[in-house]
């Protein structure tokens, strides 16, 4: 398994990368694997406000649908739209071609609740949530 | 890949009809005089023509490569897919029910109506309940009638604060969708370490902003919740209601009872627990029983017996509204009575012992060899997982349960509930002989042997159905439904 060093992590499995300032946000390679084959993301538009630990969307994968929670509060300012065509993005390129969503933080401080990448990895080899 | 069976449109053949009118006995006319142009079709429909015989012989073959429970073996779980009694069928075919007309007169329809009458009496009796209305089409359109009516006593009471419902995190999906549509906001309850709801996460929880509490119990881990009482007393005692999901309600007939239990409504699938076909033999249907202090809300129209006649209420100022045209699936109503009249009380009992114990032998056979993430007595079905078995070898519950389509048997659900990893839920329902269970154990148990000495046998199955391992992930992404002429 995967965990860029450059990344931060959430409990529910997605990553954050700041990139000038903004958040991109996708779910590691630990979410697809357990999630499956993905057959359809479904993201919220451009403009809407998110809130850290609320959800914004749903993947759904040949086993389950899952939601999919924001690790930061702010604006949607990116959606990535190869996803309706291309939603196995999400497992051949997690941190890549599968990001979901970039936001416009309104606290970037809540970058500091989110885990590096050795305590990420710690979580799921122990069993994780 | 040669499909088994080409699909109707390729076998049509111009001219070919699957009728014959007799000869024309009165003046013909033009369609262009009857109806209005922009009503008339530009182009023919491409309708398949195909003649009587080859038009039988398409859909009986294509019936025998399905599979139901007058085949085989079906534990599908929380589906409850209990043998339907032909007799059931009998009742449903007797012309006075099969072919009454909806805008019969009411004086014309009482034994329909008597019908209606009696079994909204037996359903509530076992319920534990006052009221029932059995118009709702299916399970979760039932939930969605008892959330609005629960929606709709906090409105009475002008307690307009409650935006949320509260739902266990393993819950059947309907749940929440249910909540959701009604408007609601769903809160995520936790499981506890017995399989029941976490009830320090409930206090936690429930406050004024809270509209109710839906629960499944048993749940659908097949765990009976020990804590029903204290749940109960917290939820009401800060004014939220509780909803019961009657999916399961395969496992209490008789022996114990929602409204004793504290529950102020619940929904019945009586294409689960009384007898009546899933899908293909007739639809579903999902009557709702409330306490008496939500009678006013049920839906319109209400079944009543006044002045020794059967009538129909639309009289109900304070209802929902109509769930559905007419009256709901009535010919399943016709087959959930002949299912109750024909057991009994005692045989509705005795139905729920014997699935009861039939899950319980079924996990005693198959526990060593699969884990079993809540190890306790069960109710009518259960939970387990390969999890070691994919951790050594690679192979999954999907693997697993493809196949069980090569020994004849039609997997457990899948992957459900979320919160055990690599779910297999195994319900057998009362009917089974023990030569069944016996075939049903034996199989599983020789597909974890098979894990270890030939992975790659499990993984590639099914091997001997008319159609092998499905691409699931591809027809997913790439929906294709529709038949399009070949140029």
């Amino acid at each position: 398994m995967n965990y860029p060093e450059d990344l931060k992590y959430t409990k529910e499995h997605e990553w954050v990368k700041v990139e000038n300032g903004k958040a991109r946000v996708g779910i590691t390679a630990y979410a697809q694997d357990q999630l499956g084959d993905v057959v359809f993301v479904e993201l919220p538009e451009v403009g809407t406000e998110v809130k850290a630990g609320a959800m914004f969307g749903t993947v759904e994968s040949v086993k389950a649908v899952s939601d999919v929670y924001a690790p930061v509060s702010g604006t949607i300012v990116e959606v990535n739209e190869a996803l309706n065509d291309a939603p196995e993005l999400v497992n051949e390129e997690p941190y890549e071609g599968g990001w979901m969503i970039v936001i416009e933080m309104s606290d970037p401080a809540e970058l500091d609740n989110l885990m590096d990448s050795a305590d990420y990895q710690k979580m799921v080899e122990e069993g994780g949530e | 890949m040669r499909r088994p069976e080409p699909l109707i449109f390729e076998i049509s053949k111009p001219g070919r009809k699957a009728y014959s009118l007799p000869a024309l006995d009165v003046p013909a006319k033009s369609i262009d005089e009857l109806l209005p142009q922009g009503e008339l079709r530009k182009q023919p429909a491409e309708l398949p023509e195909v003649s009587e015989v080859d038009l039988v012989r398409h859909f009986t073959r294509l019936s025998q490569l399905n599979h139901g429970v007058d085949i085989g073996f079906y534990p599908l779980g929380s589906c409850t897919m209990k043998y339907n009694p032909k007799i059931n069928e009998y009742a449903a075919n007797l012309p006075g029910f099969n072919r009454i007309h909806p805008y019969v007169p009411e004086d014309l329809a009482q034994g329909a109506l008597q019908l209606m009458y009696e079994l909204q009496y037996y359903l509530a009796e076992i319920a534990g309940m006052d009221h029932v209305s059995l118009q709702p089409a299916a399970g979760a359109h039932g939930e969605l009638a008892g959330i609005l009516i629960i929606r709709a006593y906090h409105r009475s009471r002008n307690d307009l604060k409650r935006t949320k419902i509260l739902i266990p995190d393993s819950a059947h999906g309907t749940n929440p969708a249910s909540a959701a549509l009604a408007g609601y906001t769903v809160v995520e309850l936790p499981t506890d370490e017995r399989g029941g709801v976490d009830v320090e996460a409930l206090e936690a929880a429930m406050d004024e902003t809270v509209a109710g509490l839906m629960l499944t119990n048993p749940n659908t881990l097949g765990l009976f919740d020990e804590n029903i009482q204290r749940i109960e007393k917290i939820v009401h005692d800060r004014g939220g209601l509780l909803y019961y999901d009657g999916a399961n309600a395969n496992a209490i007939l008789g022996i114990s009872r929602p409204g004793d239990m504290g529950f102020d409504v619940l929904h019945f699938n009586l294409h689960k627990t009384f007898g009546t076909p899933h899908g293909g033999g007739g639809p579903g249907s999902g009557p709702v029983a409330v306490k008496d202090f939500l009678e006013p809300f049920l839906p319109v129209p209400t079944v009543v017996y006044e002045d020794g006649k059967y009538r129909l209420n639309y009289d109900r100022p304070h209802t929902i509204g109509q769930m559905k045209s007419f009256y709901g699936n009535f010919l399943v109503m016709v087959k959930a009575y002949a299912y109750i009249r024909s057991l009994g009380p005692d045989g509705l009992r005795q139905a729920s012992r014997d699935a009861v114990l039939n899950a319980n032998y079924l996990l005693s056979r198959v526990r060593d060899y699969y884990d079993v993430p809540y190890d306790r007595y069960c109710k009518h079905e259960f939970v387990v997982a390969p999890l070691k078995i994919k951790k050594e070898t690679g192979v999954r519950t999907l693997d697993i349960s493809k196949r069980l389509l090569d020994y004849g048997v039609h997997p457990p659900t899948n992957y459900f509930p979320l919160i055990v990893d690599e779910a297999l839920m195994i319900e057998p329902t009362e009917t089974e002989s023990k030569e069944t269970l016996d075939y049903f154990a034996d199989a599983l148990i020789a597909i974890a042997k098979e894990a270890y000495e030939d992975p790659d046998k499990v993984k590639s199955a099914p091997h001997t159905t008319v159609v092998g391992r499905l691409d699931e992930a591809g027809a997913a992404r790439n929906l294709n439904i529709r038949w399009r002429k070949p140029e």
